[in-house]
């Protein structure tokens, strides 16, 4: 213990000049150094490997396509051949001529229509095979059965129901979709903590109050790993479903590239659906982490 | 006390599954008077916790009837607000909103929106967590959790207050600091209170009566202790008072000679 550094109080009082502002950039460079330098490792260290590998396939792609027999275009002849279609996507020279911008938007806004029929039925269907005994055993060997059957096997029986393409490809991307919105739903529920239950009982919350309050919330979690399932699904099914129903979407698009023979235009529109499947998976996760934050156990 | 505020009355339960069957509890007869404080100690197994469920009303029993003010008990209600072992609370609603579900359902009917919201912000004062109203449960500590637990039962003004091993999951301090709040809010409130433990000193310091349940199968009360100390009790004058001492000896006695957990040993 050093009492004395009270005798140093009355000391001549310095002039107040440039002397203080000097400290400042004294200060600021540690904090340069302390904060930002150790962020941008860290965002490097995330950043730099996948680029490396990147560059690695496509290196390793230019040198295996480069012959002169290849069957497939080099990244070099793709950025040649396609070089509007990478770097305009969003020409319309009406018809089919479009830019890739067009396509994918007609594909996302089937997927969209299917995928929120399917959220909605879903989550109805797994609610009420989660919270009944009798529905869940009328129901769920049914659905086992049906949701193995592959999306594409449903569309010409939707095309015979509908007598259209847009509908039926709608419907598909719903059959595919509302199988583990319907199965995650149902497991969610059905693991509600006995506590909550017990909350539930004491409280004596009514069917209404029991589903907003308790099964809702508790369930959420299950029930976005399910959407977040159905949506990559919807969007492996749509290529296909376009594939065959023609007219506008990126499976459309690829399947008249080929018929085209225009491979550099498929390996275009390959990269644009996986970076389009990519941000729909990302884009459930996020409203699926804002709207469950407080759902984790503590 | 000729009628007893909660009563239980030969109550007996024996779960079956298939065709074996397994008696838990046998003729537990109970009788509980206004603002008493009962725990009710034994080992574990012995289905201690099955007979508060029974009180609950979230367990039924097999045999006989629970009363509480001449009414049969067989359903949950708000009039007998448990307090769970591992709290129990909801983990997406905050400190504030968990006790102001509880409070809405129960005074919904009777009481103003600016009401229910003060009776609130009351009881969570009452348990010192209203610094907390705005957090969520995974943000608070354990024994917080508790208190936040504590405070939703009281909210709901039971007429009996059930602590299912309230502080089973907390350290010995915070679990210390806890005894003394429900002490500070019994002897306030005077609620009627069981209590479902296996910690001889808080069944001692708490307790008004210790209700020493034998071993299962077909558990009985065993042995009923009046603990006969003054109210307020201090933790600290009572580590050295004799009749303190002597009534941990007659539970650690029933617990470790008479009732020996065989299956511990």
């Amino acid at each position: 213990m050093s009492l004395p550094a009270l005798d140093d109080a009355p000391r001549p009082v310095r002039p107040r000049g440039p002397a203080t502002v000097l400290a400042l950039p004294v200060r600021s460079v540690p904090l340069l150094r302390a904060r930002i330098v150790p962020l941008l490792q860290g965002a490097a260290a995330r950043i730099v490997p996948p680029l490396v590998v990147l560059a690695l396939i496509v290196a390793a792609w230019q040198f295996l396509c480069s012959g002169p027999t290849s069957s497939l275009p080099a990244p070099t002849q793709v950025l040649n051949d396609s070089w509007e279609l990478i770097t305009d996507p969003f020409f319309d020279r009406g018809g089919l001529d479009k830019g890739l911008f067009w396509h994918l938007l007609a594909s996302l806004e089937r997927v969209i229509e299917g995928y929120a029929i399917a959220a909605v039925v879903g989550i109805g269907l797994g609610m009420l095979i989660g919270q009944s005994r009798l529905a869940m055993r009328g129901l769920d060997p049914i659905f086992q059965v049906l949701r193995t059957v592959p999306p594409l096997a449903w569309l010409p029986l939707s095309l015979a129901a509908f007598r259209d393409g847009e509908p039926s490809a709608i419907f598909v991307i719903f059959i595919t979709a509302v199988w583990p919105v319907v199965i995650n739903t149902a497991v969610g529920i059905r693991n509600i903590p006995q506590d909550y239950q017990n909350v539930a009982r004491v409280l004596r919350l009514n069917a209404f109050e029991y589903a907003t309050k308790i099964m809702v919330p508790a369930a959420a979690p299950y029930i976005f790993t399910g959407l977040k399932i159905g949506i990559g699904l919807s969007w492996l099914a749509i290529v296909a479903a376009e594939m065959l129903i023609g007219g506008t979407g990126i499976g459309f698009f690829i399947w008249d590239a080929w018929n085209s023979s225009l491979i550099s235009d498929i390996i275009v529109a390959l990269i644009y659906v996986g970076l389009v499947g990519f941000l729909l998976d990302r884009l459930v996760a996020l409203i699926g982490s804002i709207v469950t934050r407080g759902t984790s156990n503590s | 006390m000729s009628t007893a505020h909660l009563s239980l009355e030969l109550v007996g339960k024996t779960f079956t599954r298939g065709f074996a069957t397994t008696e838990v509890l046998k003729d537990i007869d109970l009788k509980v008077g206004k603002g008493e404080f009962i725990s009710i100690i034994g080992h574990s197994g012995c289905g201690k916790s099955t007979l508060l469920n029974i009180i609950a009303g979230l367990t039924d029993a097999t045999t006989g009837v629970v009363l509480l003010d001449g009414a049969v008990v067989d359903a949950p209600g708000p009039d007998r607000a448990v307090v769970f072992q591992n709290h129990s609370l909801l983990p997406w609603l905050t400190v504030y909103d968990n006790v102001r579900l509880a409070v809405d359902k129960v005074f919904g009917a009777t009481r103003s929106r600016a009401e229910r919201h003060d009776w609130t912000l009351h009881n969570l004062e009452l348990v010192q967590m209203g610094h907390a109203c705005d957090k969520r449960p995974s943000e608070v500590s354990g024994g917080m959790k508790q208190r936040v637990g504590i405070a939703r039962a009281l909210a709901m003004e039971p007429k009996v207050l059930l602590l299912d091993e309230p502080f089973g999951a907390l350290d010995a301090l915070t679990r210390a600091h806890l005894q003394d709040s429900v002490m500070a809010i019994h002897q306030r409130l005077g609620n009627t209170v069981v209590m479902i433990t296996h910690d001889v000193d808080e069944a001692v310091l708490l307790s008004d009566r210790i209700v020493m349940m034998t071993n299962g199968p077909s558990a009985r009360i065993g042995e009923i202790l009046e603990v006969a100390l003054e109210r307020p009790r201090q933790r600290l004058d009572l580590a050295a008072d004799p009749v303190y001492l002597r009534c941990r000896q007659a539970v650690l006695k029933f617990l470790y000679e008479r009732h020996r957990y065989v299956e511990a040993a």
